[in-house]
């Protein structure tokens, strides 16, 4: 398969043989930031298309199909439209926490996007705790929505906010808990080493039972995190308007429309990464023939897709299910999710103790 | 130890039917939408016979009617859409001159295509079809005056 890498290096050694050591790192610092955030905003683009049509599908109508060819520039045209919106000084908000809460969860939801290994080669930065790292950072987002529901001078975007911090800090746990359960596996968090640990079988598959346990408490979790699907109580609209973000308009509820759909291609990608072999394809051991011909498929082609699948997986369990109410919500994760995770987490340090994964 | 077992077939009977659940809703992503997208599809659209696009009279190739200007229709329509306008003619020597359509007034701008005055109609003088591109310019040529010129009412045997 091919290999960034190659890219890469010979980008930094054509840099090295011209500048000095400043330069080159800030020029290369430089470009990978572009880099990601152009990659951030395009696939929030590509995925609200994706969003309406597939929604528009499971509801038995077309999506949008007069702007462009079956109406793929809608989210184009969306996107100009948030731009160009006029942002409304409210009067008697704490103005400079009214300001600073987008730039939270945009951030955090960038510092969580940095580390994903898009493609062999192709990830920005690697280091030894790198699913620490995620957890870490992703528990960030919970601070902008707080500000921005406090900040609001408005009881109804207050009371979406505490729901919506319990209901972040509640499923947290279980999320940081079935990927602790992957980590028992592999025996290590760096991600590179977990994704190359999968080229002959993915971790779904080789923690069989208790892989597959965590694997769905941890898109559960995930949808209650990015308050997605049939957890979106804080921004419901027939119950509190808009919840945290009634008081945003234009850019700056452009940027929480923004973050909430990179959280769910986030936690998409997080779950390929360490469930579903991230960008390995799918081997199977002994039949060679195969294997060689699913080497031919690009490895940043197998991410997306499998990152595609599980976001379509998010979406139609969106449309099915019936929102639920906050304490129906924390009584799933206090009561259910949390006890089985347990359970989950010590069946899989016996069955890593015992040899019995394959 | 029965609100533990309680707890697990719980659990599994959720499962169940949320899976059910998605079921049903896949089988809705498969199916063909029935959106049908309007000006695109004007060559091949069908509309119900029994949608109600605009009300005619319908005259017969001798060019009759079978309207006998009762006034039915006109007492049964809510807001005056239809105006009859009846005649006395002269008979042959003797009988007594007879009523007769004149003119048969309906406007179009103000009809609500609530039907009533088809179903009340008691010789199925007028009826609904179904063409629904009825837009002018002009509300005056909404007015339409139903039987045709030279027509006359089908005599009954």
């Amino acid at each position: 398969m091919f290999d960034f890498s190659i890219v890469t290096s010979w980008i930094d050694e054509f840099l090295r043989t011209y500048l000095p050591e400043f330069w080159v790192l800030a020029i290369e610092f430089v470009v990978v930031g572009v880099v990601l955030l152009a990659l951030y905003c395009i696939i929030a683009l590509v995925l609200i298309y994706f969003e309406r049509k597939i929604c528009a599908a499971f509801q038995c109508r077309l999506g949008p199909n007069r702007v462009g060819p079956y109406g793929s520039i809608q989210s184009v045209a969306d996107m100009l439209k948030m731009l160009i919106k006029e942002i409304i000084p409210i009067n008697h908000t704490d103005k400079i926490l009214f300001y600073l809460a987008p730039f939270f969860v945009v951030c955090a939801s960038l510092l969580a996007f940095g580390p994903i290994p898009f493609g062999r080669g192709l990830q920005a930065f690697d280091f030894n705790i790198g699913i620490f790292y995620i957890l870490a950072v992703s528990s960030l987002g919970v601070i902008g929505i707080l500000l921005a529901g406090w900040s609001s001078n408005n009881k109804y975007s207050m009371i979406g906010a505490m729901r919506s911090g319990a209901q972040l800090i509640s499923y947290e746990l279980s999320a940081g808990m079935s990927l602790m359960t992957i980590v028992v596996l592999g025996g290590t968090m760096q991600l590179s080493t977990i994704v190359e640990n999968q080229v002959d079988c993915w971790y779904l598959f080789q923690g069989h039972i208790s892989a597959v346990i965590a694997f769905v408490i941890y898109m559960i979790a995930g949808h209650a995190e990015t308050n997605r699907g049939p957890f979106d109580l804080p921004e419901a609209e027939s119950e509190l308007t808009a919840g945290y973000h009634t008081e945003y308009s234009g850019l700056q509820f452009g940027f929480f429309y923004l973050a909430e759909y990179l959280n769910m291609f986030i936690i998409s990608a997080i779950a390929t990464t360490v469930f579903l072999g991230g960008w390995m394809p799918f081997h199977i051991t002994g039949l060679d023939g195969f294997n060689q011909v699913m080497d031919y498929i690009p490895s940043v082609i197998w991410f997306f897709g499998k990152a595609f699948v599980l976001m379509f997986f998010s979406l139609w369990v969106r449309w099915t299910f019936p929102r639920l109410r906050i304490d129906q919500l924390l009584n799933l994760e206090w009561k259910y999710l949390l006890p089985i995770n347990m359970v989950n987490l010590l069946v899989m340090v016996l069955l890593v103790i015992y040899g019995l994964t394959f | 130890m029965k609100s533990i077992t309680n707890y697990i077939i719980t659990i599994f009977k959720a499962i169940y039917s949320l899976l059910s659940g998605m079921m049903v809703t896949i089988k809705e992503f498969f199916t063909k939408k029935v959106t049908e997208q309007y000006p695109e599809n004007r060559a091949t659209l069908k509309v119900a016979e029994r949608f109600r696009g605009e009300l005619v009279m319908p005259h017969d190739e001798n060019n009759e009617h079978a309207c006998t200007a009762c006034g039915i229709c006109q007492m049964n329509c809510p807001n005056g859409t239809i105006k009859v306008v009846s005649k006395m003619v002269e008979m042959e020597e003797g009988a007594k001159p007879k009523k007769v359509l004149d003119k048969y007034y309906y406007d179009l701008g103000k009809c609500t295509f609530c039907n009533l005055c088809v179903i009340s109609c008691p010789s199925k003088a007028i009826k609904f079809q179904n063409t629904f591109e009825n837009s002018v310019f002009t509300r005056e040529k909404l007015n339409e005056t139903l039987n045709k010129e030279g027509s006359k009412v089908r005599e009954k045997k």
